[in-house]
């Protein structure tokens, strides 16, 4: 009969099993804690102005105390409104176009594509500004800048992440379910549209609010697309953006500026973090119906 | 039993690849009526069965000759629309796959897809599926919600009646009760039986005992050759090969 005692393989592979076990939570711990820390630090510098005053008012440079970031607000989110118009449509289609197609024009596009991801950001807000700002001014003197054109910027950004994203997504998809709907008779883009799609729903859509949340912190591209503004403008001229007051208040002279620079990273933070929790909610709220 | 033909099949061989997988496969398949094929696995049942829908043609590299006449008219002519065909030849598959939607949309998906039914004719239609397909009782207070919800033998009643939906001729089933506990297989069987009155049955099964008990009709495939077909009580009684009597009587596979 066997031995039912420790043996010393049994034994060294118990310490070898509780040596990487342990190394594994401290790893996960240190990960944790910094970010931990991270969020922590921004809320106790940012908590000093961050009050309703604060998110109703304009930057005030003779007084900063009674300064704000409503325009700032603002021309974020309806920068990230225009990226997301721009980078959703092409980006998921592209995706289906990649995951679909098999050949070499789809290998080009995926290298392409990779590429495109590689460039950085500041790159892409030179383009916008080589291929449309300047020419515009030249024709128009004292115009061009917008937060159209910085939505274009930041939607050229998330094109390669969302439809990396879509295009891995539907690999996930089990050939069952196409099969399953192909053997009704459903046309390929019907069972794509209507079967495919919507089971990788929940992972297209993580994916897009990484892609977001990626750009939404982007300062590079708006340099050079929408230049900043200290007062509230329409989004065809130039506006301010949430990095962009971040990156003026933290180089500011002014200590309360300074300090109102945390402020506005905590909300940029957390605008962020009400946009995943929002799409979340809404994916699990599809799913249940 | 009737023996009206409802599929011919002529001198089908099927390679992935250079890989052969069926060797000159001839049949007469009845109308109305329940058909098994019965083989050790990788004998090539399965491929048949694709092959009768045509669920093979995305496959890379695969290969088919011979002929299929479903009622007389050629399956691969090029008059044929898949979609069509696909339609005609239902197919259940052995694992349960209900759609990432409600158990309602999960049948209506088909005759929304041909445009069979809309408004009150389709939650008819939905409805007399689901009575057919004996899942009527369990989802009727249900319908709204998700079919992902439903046991494994609730989702392949559901695939069965979501096959139904679009009016088939024909019903493939690729062992269909193989992930199934012992009740549901004998439910789906049960329905199985029923369904033969108005459709053409065509079952792959693992389950010798499945076979005899709902089949009038068996074939043997062993690697990858149709190597008897006849009545399943010619089949299972007196069997006309010897690798038939081994198969049937356990002596391998």
């Amino acid at each position: 009969m066997t031995s039912l005692a420790s043996t010393p393989v049994l034994v060294q592979r118990r310490v070898l099993n509780a040596l990487f076990q342990t190394l594994c939570g401290i790893c996960a711990v240190i990960a944790i804690a910094v970010l931990g820390y991270v969020l922590w630090f921004l809320f106790r510098q940012g908590i000093t102005y961050f009050k309703p005053s604060f998110f109703t008012r304009l930057p005030d440079n003779v007084n900063p105390v009674l300064g704000g970031i409503k325009h700032s607000i603002l021309g974020s989110v309806n920068i990230l409104g225009i990226a997301l118009s721009i980078s959703i449509p092409i980006g998921i289609l592209s995706g289906v176009y990649q995951a679909e197609a098999n050949g070499k024009l789809c290998q080009v596009v995926r290298f392409l594509t990779d590429v495109l991801n590689g460039i950085p950001s500041i790159v892409i807000g030179l383009f916008i500004y080589a291929i449309w700002i300047l020419p515009y001014a030249q024709k128009h003197p004292g115009q061009g800048y917008s937060g159209i054109a910085g939505g274009a910027a930041l939607g050229i950004m998330m094109i390669p992440l969302v439809m990396r994203t879509t295009d891995e997504m539907l690999h996930l998809v089990p050939q069952s379910l196409w099969d399953a709907s192909l053997a009704l008779g459903t046309p390929r883009w019907r069972t794509m549209l209507f079967v495919v799609l919507p089971s990788a729903r929940n992972g297209i859509v993580t994916g897009v609010m990484l892609a977001l949340a990626r750009v939404a912190g982007e300062t590079a591209p708006l340099l050079f697309t929408v230049l900043g503004n200290e007062f509230l403008g329409p989004i065809t001229g130039p506006v301010d953006a949430l990095p962009l007051r971040l990156y003026k208040y933290a180089t500011s002279s002014d200590p309360v500026q300074n300090a109102m620079a945390w402020s506005t990273a905590l909300t940029l933070i957390l605008i962020i973090l009400i946009l995943s929790i929002l799409a979340r909610f809404l994916t699990r709220a599809g799913k249940r119906s | 039993m009737q023996t009206t033909p409802c599929v011919t099949v002529q001198n089908v061989s099927f390679w992935y690849g250079s890989n052969q997988a069926l060797f000159d496969v001839n049949m007469t398949i009845p109308q109305h009526a329940v058909t098994a094929f019965i083989g050790p696995s990788g004998c090539g049942k399965s491929t048949f069965l694709r092959c009768l829908n045509r669920m093979n043609d995305r496959i890379d590299g695969a290969k088919m000759t011979g002929t299929i006449k479903l009622n007389d008219q050629d399956i691969r002519d090029r008059s044929v629309s898949v979609e069509a065909l696909r339609r005609t030849v239902g197919m259940v598959f052995q694992k349960p796959v209900p759609f990432p939607m409600s158990i309602y949309d999960n049948v209506a998906f088909g005759p929304r897809t041909h445009q069979l039914a809309r408004g009150r004719a389709l939650d008819e239609l939905v409805e007399k599926c689901l009575i057919d397909a004996a899942l009527w009782d369990e989802v009727k207070d249900k319908l709204k919600s998700s079919a992902m919800a439903l046991s494994g033998g609730q989702q392949q009643r559901l695939c069965i009646a979501r096959t139904l939906s679009v009016s088939p001729d024909v019903i493939l089933m690729d062992e269909p009760c193989s992930a199934l506990d012992p009740n549901s297989t004998h439910r789906i069987e049960e329905l199985i039986t029923r369904l033969k009155n108005q459709y053409t049955v065509i079952i792959v099964t693992h389950n010798l005992q499945q076979a005899k008990r709902i089949s009038d009709m068996t074939g043997f495939f062993l690697r990858g050759e149709l190597v008897e077909f006849g009545s399943s009580e010619t089949v299972f009684g007196t069997p006309a090969r010897k690798e038939t009597d081994d198969y049937i009587n356990g002596r391998f596979g």
